[in-house]
């Protein structure tokens, strides 16, 4: 049972050795969805990996009509990139980040708890509740929260976010970590009353060693959320709080110019949420689905 | 409600009955914090949406605001924009869903199978979905989709297509095309859950008893799927609906409104435009929409929910 967080992996997932006889039409077969599988691997990554190619060229290789795929890389544009203030936007993102998870997990996970292993009553309606949330277009609350953050002088202050991306992330995260919660085996939970062990006791050496995986899952997830969030950012900060992504607006003004440029800060901006992604990628259906598929 | 609550649930419902009262608020209290948030930082909002859409206001114009009625929303109805723009978020947004779905089953059923790699190819598979996506549409927008130095062009040339301004002649599509090349892994990781749930030994059976592939797939996987595509057309629907960055950076609505979804017409006539009572009550019309959408959605997250909890 404790294991089925882990075996959330397909490839473990799939009986392997219930499937002694592998015919060899079978296995033919298979060499060319291989093949077939590799090329539109390639082909749908193909976009990103452009990116990063260039971001390694100069300015001149990129303004070419024939793509140049041989030259030798220059690490200039990168220099630009950090030379260019990059990083205030990058401090800006990683706090609103790094601070709006922690409160997600802070108030999500007793949230969850309550909703699956000491129920409530109307857990249901909990629970469509905040999934309902979800549902509703940002675009539509943006205006009174743009005219209460400049009433309450919060426009362009990095705390505006951290509110804005908490409140955005937690549905997500209190059906994530309840379906975390509904796998602790029941056996286990009862075994610690039984023995008389404080709810304290209880949480803290029998829950959370079983949910600690999901919690860091829920986690990431969280994380790539507010990292790549832009309509907020761009909507009510200025200067001083702006996040990656709006860094990332000025190039659409000076267009057509810097792709080289462009690219590096691109890659700069994607590359902790892609290899956060990459950790995370067995969790990302059941924190995309809310926790319906596993 | 007891059919879908877990096991776990009734179980433990039946013994905390004695002790209700008091109890009962120990229990419910770890749930109130993130509640309370919720309620306050998203149900306000839109509260305020529905008052403010009611209002005759514009940001400009300091204590310009009164009451009009019901005024906004004749004059949205009454907007040609409005309704292009309506019409824009439904095409991208059953277009793109659609498309991504067929490609995400395509790439599914291949993942599903064995073969070398499978692991770095799924990884590189779901790749576009990180990537974060104001990246993305820039990407997609220069070194991709550019007349002269987009790489796109330069592949279709011995075509004939040469310099075909993407963004300019079918920003729309262009959009698309990078919400499409987003989305796909999404639909293709739900898809795949479908695929490796589905019990092999019954698939395995019908192969012997001498069924064509192709009638095993209709008979067998595709209603077998059908759960998981179902949520994955109304979760991908909700999530485009609200589809900013694309627009936002690669055409800006343009030329004109060709490509401006709601989202971003709503944007603008805010922002822009300073108009919030129009903007407002935009605000509120797609907040209906997206009820209708959501209602199919919120029925069947909890139908697959209640299902794979039965399954567990």
């Amino acid at each position: 049972m404790m294991a089925r967080s882990i075996t959330a992996d397909p490839e473990l997932t799939t009986p392997a050795p219930k499937r002694p006889a592998v015919r060899p039409k079978r296995r033919r077969n298979n060499t060319w969805v291989g093949i077939l599988g590799w090329l539109l691997g390639i082909l749908f990554f193909f976009p990103v990996l452009w990116m990063v190619i260039t971001s390694f060229k100069t300015e001149a290789q990129t303004y070419t009509s024939t793509p140049s795929i041989v030259f030798s890389p220059t690490l200039e544009q990168y220099k630009t990139v950090f030379d260019s203030g990059i990083w205030p936007y990058f401090a800006n993102s990683a706090f609103a980040t790094i601070v709006s998870t922690f409160f997600v997990l802070l108030l999500a996970t007793p949230c969850a708890f309550a909703l699956s292993l000491r129920p409530v009553k109307k857990t249901r309606d909990v629970l469509f509740f905040f999934i309902s949330t979800k549902m509703l277009p940002i675009v539509a609350a943006i205006i009174p929260i743009y005219i209460a953050a400049r009433d309450l002088h919060m426009l362009d202050n990095i705390f505006t976010l951290v509110i804005l991306y908490t409140a955005m992330n937690l549905p997500i995260a209190v059906w994530m970590m309840r379906s975390f919660f509904l796998e602790v085996p029941g056996e286990l939970l009862e075994a610690a009353e039984m023995d008389g062990a404080p709810l304290r006791r209880t949480v803290t050496e029998v829950i959370l060693p079983v949910v600690a995986p999901g919690l860091a899952a829920t986690a990431l997830i969280c994380c790539i959320f507010a990292w790549n969030e832009f309509f907020f950012a761009v909507n009510l900060t200025a200067t001083q709080a702006a996040t990656v992504p709006v860094f990332l607006v000025g190039f659409i003004s000076s267009e057509g110019l810097y792709f080289a440029q462009l690219c590096a800060a691109a890659t700069v901006a994607t590359l902790p949420v892609i290899l956060a992604g990459w950790v995370a990628q067995r969790q990302l259906v059941r924190g995309l689905s809310f926790g319906a598929i596993k | 409600m007891t059919a879908i609550a877990p096991p776990v649930a009734s179980a433990q419902r039946v013994r905390a009955r004695p002790d209700r009262g008091r109890q009962g608020w120990v229990r419910r209290a770890p749930l109130l914090p993130a509640l309370i948030f919720t309620i306050i930082v998203t149900q306000l909002p839109f509260l305020l949406t529905l008052w403010y859409s009611l209002q005759s206001w514009s940001l400009v114009r300091p204590g310009s605001e009164h009451f009009v009625g019901f005024a906004n929303y004749v004059a949205v109805f009454q907007d040609s924009q409005f309704w292009t723009t309506a019409l824009n978020t439904v095409i991208m947004t059953v277009g793109s869903v659609l498309i991504a779905m067929l490609l995400g089953i395509g790439l599914a059923l291949i993942l599903d199978r064995k073969f070398i790699g499978r692991g770095i190819v799924r990884t590189l598979l779901i790749t576009p979905f990180l990537v974060m996506p104001v990246a993305a549409a820039l990407t997609w927008k220069t070194v991709m989709l550019d007349p002269t130095y987009g790489i796109v062009n330069w592949v279709l040339r011995p075509l004939g297509i040469g310099q075909f301004d993407w963004i300019g002649q079918v920003p729309l599509l262009s959009v698309m095309i990078e919400m499409i090349w987003q989305w796909t892994p999404f639909m293709m990781l739900l898809v795949l859950a479908g695929l490796q749930s589905q019990p092999k030994d019954i698939v395995e059976a019908a192969g012997v008893d001498g069924a064509k592939p192709l009638g095993i797939f209709r008979e067998l996987t595709l209603p077998h799927l059908r759960r998981y595509i179902e949520l994955g057309f109304v979760l991908g629907a909700i999530y485009l609906i609200n589809e900013f960055d694309a627009v936002y950076m690669m055409t800006q609505g343009g030329p004109g409104i060709s490509s401006a979804n709601l989202p971003f017409y709503i944007y603008q006539r805010a922002f822009l435009g300073f108009e919030v009572g129009q903007a407002a009550a935009m605000g509120v019309i797609v907040v209906v929409m997206t009820i209708i959408v959501a209602t199919f959605a919120l029925r069947l997250i909890f139908k697959s929910f209640s299902g794979t909890e039965q399954a567990a």
